[in-house]
């Protein structure tokens, strides 16, 4: 089973490639750079290390968001559009459980988020027990200061991991204390080959339904709903 | 396949129509499929770019495989994936040039981006072979140009809009006149039922300029709009309609008309979205019909945003061997 993923949901982009299962290669790159012109070549890159052609692949895997609109909709229309005309499956997963996973051996709650602008964040709460990952709340859109009361109110230790940046770390220590441990070195990066073996134990999404998972509402749709509502 | 017959699976998103088409030798149509967001932006008064790319998304790769089945060809048999890399909204271009690398990639094809302007004229080319040296009018809602040609690939802008594209003077006015968007073709309707009775003024610009200008009518209508509203007084919106109309196509058909004889062309291309307009289409064949000039107007189906026309424009591209690599990234400020 070879198996390519792709994450572009935010400023971090990471191709992995698993061949045979086995983690072959796999490509992270942080710079501010459109991740456009950085993917296809990525994505050549390490196939060519692996010494494997796009006929080669049997899965695909995508971060599905949430994350930055654009960035989303290039790593899933690339996903998309090689699954269709390869005619593979592919696996679509939360770019937060994806890197939640990373600390899937922890056995404890594992937070992960992503600045949303404006103090507010994309966010779900994740459990690992030995090697496993589940969601306890689902992702979603929200304040960070009403999130951390809540996760609060777990009263339990909480692993905070962003890849987008640590202007929440203040908050984060302020509301939580001693429960909240922030994740660096380099480990709240997302890691596609992460997200290639999740892949391999989930099920396919029919490629023509799949889209990017945004959690939230376009603002013209809002505003729209929100005036023909009053009405 | 030989040479000449190439087939080339073209891309469109850079707009509001998510679209895929099969071309064999730049002027042969295999299929050309064009799922339309219009009633979906409808609502918002006009193309809303986030709503717009969050559709695309969801219709390319059911585009692209309806293209491939009505053309009864499959992906082996293309010879390489065309795109639109720009003028447009970003984030919808995006859409279409990751599917065409992605594709292209897949199966070892060469991908081929493609001015989106440029596609509009190559529409013509599906219907009747160029002659040059052409001279071609587009006209839309983001552009207003006229464009001399000489050959392939090579364009001169002798003449633009200094402001509003034409396309965009009919969206504003419509919405004036709380007509839905978009305006164009509502515009074009009621003008057919009414007279130029309000004389608006026609904008020529200085003496021998190519360039167009707008914004001035516009102002105009809206203007005397609020002044019948102000007195309480009946707006025809028949007449006005007309009046806006003939307005904007006499300055059209004049100038380019003059630039066809100055610039001694042997054939004159309307292009884009507006050369759907029937009046324009009407007046222009008029105007042209005691000259030695060909006048070409694509069917209608080939005048709004479409991938067959990109397709036919990246035929010439293709056996340049004109390709784009890897990193091609979508350019909504393209230039021609
Ligand atoms: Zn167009």
């Amino acid at each position: 089973m070879n198996v390519l993923a792709i994450d572009t949901s935010n400023q971090p982009m990471s191709v992995a490639l698993l061949k045979d299962q086995q983690l072959a290669a796999e490509l992270t790159v942080n710079v501010k750079r459109n991740h456009s012109i950085q993917l296809m070549p990525a994505i050549d890159y390490i196939l060519n290390q692996a010494g494997l052609l796009p006929k080669d692949l049997n899965l695909i895997a995508v971060a599905e968001g949430p994350g930055s609109y654009t960035g989303l909709r290039i790593g899933m229309t690339t996903a998309k559009t090689l699954a269709w005309t390869l005619n593979l499956p592919i696996v679509a997963i939360s770019s937060l459980e994806m890197l939640a996973a990373n600390l899937m051996y922890h056995n404890s709650y594992i937070c992960p988020f992503f600045d949303a602008r404006r103090g507010n964040v994309y966010t779900g709460l994740y459990k690992a027990t030995q090697g496993k990952i589940e969601q306890v709340e689902d992702d979603f859109n929200t304040a960070m200061e009403e999130w951390l009361d809540e996760l609060k109110a777990l009263n339990e230790p909480i692993w905070f991991i962003s890849s987008t940046d640590h202007s929440f770390d203040h908050i984060i220590k302020d509301k939580l204390g001693e429960h909240a441990i922030l994740i660096k070195h380099s480990l709240n990066f997302p890691k596609a080959g992460v997200l290639a073996s999740l892949a391999l134990e989930c099920d396919p999404t029919p490629v023509h339904e799949l889209k990017p998972q945004y959690h939230r509402m376009v603002e013209a749709e809002a505003k729209w709903l929100e005036q023909n509502q009053k009405r | 396949m030989s040479e000449k017959n190439e087939l080339i699976l073209a891309i469109e998103t850079s707009c509001d129509e998510t679209a895929a088409a099969v071309v064999q030798g730049g002027t042969k149509l295999r299929s050309n499929v064009v799922a339309t967001q219009m009633e979906i932006h409808q609502k918002f008064g006009g193309v809303v770019p986030e709503v717009a790319s969050r559709h695309h998304i969801e219709q390319i790769t059911i585009v692209m495989e309806q293209a491939l089945y009505e053309a009864d060809v499959s992906i082996d048999d293309i010879d390489a994936v065309a795109v639109t890399e720009g003028p447009g909204l970003v984030g919808a271009l995006l859409v279409g040039v990751n599917a065409a690398k992605a594709l292209a990639y897949a199966h070892g094809k060469p991908v081929i981006g493609v001015h989106h302007i440029a596609g509009h004229i190559y529409a013509n080319r599906l219907e009747k072979e160029f002659e040059f040296p052409l001279l071609s009018l587009v006209v839309s809602g983001g552009h207003t140009e006229l464009i001399y040609m000489e050959q392939h690939g090579e364009y001169e802008i002798i003449g633009e809009t200094r402001d509003d594209a034409a396309g965009e003077a009919y969206d504003k006015v419509a919405k004036a006149l709380n007509l839905p968007y978009p305006g164009g073709p509502q515009i074009d309707r009621l003008a057919q039922l009414g007279e130029d009775t309000y004389q608006f003024p026609r904008s020529y610009l200085e003496e021998g300029s190519y360039d167009f200008s707008f914004s001035g009518l516009k102002t105009s209508v809206i203007n005397k709009l609020h002044q019948l509203r102000q007195k309480g007084d009946e707006i025809d919106r028949e007449n006005v309609a007309a009046s806006f109309q003939e307005s904007v196509i006499d300055v059209l058909v004049d100038k380019t008309y003059q630039a066809a004889v100055d610039y001694n062309v042997k054939q004159l291309i309307v292009a884009g979205g507006v050369s759907a307009n029937q009046t324009l289409r009407r007046r222009m064949e008029r105007r042209f019909a005691d000259t030695d000039v060909e006048l070409a107007i694509p069917p209608l189906y080939l005048c709004t945003d479409n991938a067959a026309m990109i397709g036919a424009k990246a035929s010439i591209k293709y056996h340049q061997q004109n390709y784009a690599s890897l990193d091609l990234n979508a350019n909504p400020g393209l230039m021609m």
